[in-house]
């Protein structure tokens, strides 16, 4: 039987995560991890003349490519749960508006890839859909233009800063087949230690996945070395230099931790300062790299985080803190 | 989790990475300097055609017009992601604060998007600067009647 137990969900017959695409812009076309997306799109703007759209577009690929995969066709999707950076999830909306699929919209800021997928894994498992959409993503220049100045305003980043990555992800669940167990997910908790600054969001987001590692391993019965790696969102180096620091302080050793921020691009030398952020980020980073080792045995345990950070651009200029969150995803090889 | 904001603000302070402030102080001076150098090779040749007032009138409508033009292809960006205040500074920071938000805004539209914000970063400088202007022009007029 399925049990909760503390701040997880542990599945008594995991749900699959059987199909998944992602999609990537041009920063990430020339990272690290550019041989192993699906679809890239060098040209940012995907044809048109706005940001907001050119996001959608990058997303609706991304949605229709991995349906394509999966040999689906748009009305076997039983419900679709998404979501972007972009103010009401538009990105979102209007992919959902192509697609036509039962959705429910929604806003984790970076954190949305987790986030969906724990929500898709509950659903799936519970048997209410036998095909169940997660998908989410971000733009550099939608979320730079609605977050913070004019992409062409000639400012300078301070080191503490991370790229929002061009990307997109989406995974298709269902509760049986073949594919990746999502075994058990934690939602996480709003942490908010007292962090103003928008130009570190590393370290505004930090206590939250501190708080929703500890929860997981309390909860789980767990310590980090039972994992092949343990992924966190969108840290950057700041964040993943403090993670390590609080988690030992707390006990634990996260010597096999990965960042998404600072795995999708080379980050010394493609000026992203302390790394890449977006939802997108971590949403690429588990369909291009995490879900494809775990799906050709390489590894056989992984827990991916999404880490986001829940202000928006009024409550930060009114002074406001940055409140953040992680949800967990327990991820294993299929036996045999 | 063992931690309060307090200490979490020491632990974030102690972790952050510092900025070359050397050389980008470096960088912001001879990118910024040459800016001022363009800005006097331009006034002396204006002043070959016109008087010195005018000229620097001139000077300071040829700056901006250039600044907005590198704005266009996003070669302001990326000089000013390299040198910081050397490209903020002087004059063509602020033509490119309000070229770079009328390019941005475009897409809502030449009254809601670029009508309306295009001094979105601007507008503080013109705001303040007329209320200072404002100030030091009653602080004048009190000077002249001692």
């Amino acid at each position: 039987m399925t049990v909760r137990n503390g701040d997880t969900v542990i599945f008594h017959t995991p749900p699959i995560i059987h199909t998944w695409a992602s999609a990537g812009g041009k920063k990430e076309s020339e990272g690290p991890l550019a041989d192993a997306f699906d679809l890239l799109f060098p040209d940012t703007s995907c044809g048109t003349s706005k940001w907001e759209q050119a996001e959608s577009i990058l997303q609706q690929k991304c949605v229709e490519h991995c349906l394509k995969k999966a040999s689906l066709d748009p009305d076997q999707i039983d419900l679709a749960f998404g979501g972007d950076l972009q103010a009401q999830c538009t990105a979102s909306n209007y992919t959902m508006r192509a697609v036509g699929a039962p959705y429910a919209g929604l806003y984790g800021a970076c954190s949305t890839m987790a986030e969906g997928l724990c929500l898709a894994a509950c659903f799936a498992a519970a048997g209410y859909g036998k095909q169940v959409l997660a998908f989410t993503s971000s733009h550099f220049c939608a979320a730079e233009r609605q977050f913070r100045t004019p992409l062409d305003y000639g400012g300078k980043r301070p080191p503490t800063a991370q790229w929002t990555a061009t990307a997109a992800g989406a995974c298709l669940l269902s509760p049986g087949g073949k594919g990746v167990a999502v075994h058990s997910v934690t939602f996480g908790r709003v942490q908010d230690y007292d962090v103003h600054d928008i130009n570190n969001m590393g370290a505004a987001m930090m206590p939250a996945a501190v708080s929703t590692l500890m929860h997981h391993f309390d909860d789980t019965g767990t310590v980090p070395a039972d994992y092949d790696a343990v992924f966190t969102g969108d840290l950057g180096q700041v964040g993943s230099g403090l993670l390590h620091r609080q988690m030992l302080a707390e006990g634990y050793d996260l010597a096999n931790h990965r960042d998404c921020g600072c795995l999708l691009y080379d980050v010394g030398n493609q000026h992203v300062q302390a790394g890449g952020s977006g939802a997108g980020c971590s949403a690429a980073v588990l369909c291009t790299h995490v879900l494809p080792r775990l799906a050709d045995g390489r590894w056989k345990r992984v827990l991916f985080l999404s880490t986001g950070a829940l202000m928006s651009q009024t409550t930060y200029l009114q002074g406001e803190s940055i409140p953040g969150i992680a949800h967990a995803v327990e991820l294993r090889a299929q036996e045999g | 989790m063992k931690l309060d904001p307090e200490r979490y603000a020491k632990m974030t302070r102690e972790a952050l990475p510092h900025s070359p402030v050397l050389k980008d102080c470096l960088w912001a001076f001879f990118v910024g300097g040459t800016i001022c150098l363009l800005g006097e090779i331009l006034r002396q040749s204006w002043m070959l055609l016109y008087d010195k007032e005018l000229a620097g009138a001139l000077t300071s409508i040829s700056l901006i017009f250039l600044s907005a033009l590198v704005t266009l292809p996003g070669w302001y960006q990326k000089l000013g992601a390299k040198v910081g205040a050397g490209t903020l500074v002087p004059i063509t920071g602020f033509a490119n604060s309000v070229v770079s938000a009328a390019i941005e805004f475009k897409a809502e539209g030449w009254v809601t998007g670029v009508g309306a914000r295009i001094f979105i970063i601007a507008g503080p400088v013109i705001a303040y600067g007329t209320l200072a202007s404002w100030v030091w022009g009653i602080v004048y007029w009190i000077m002249g009647k001692l």
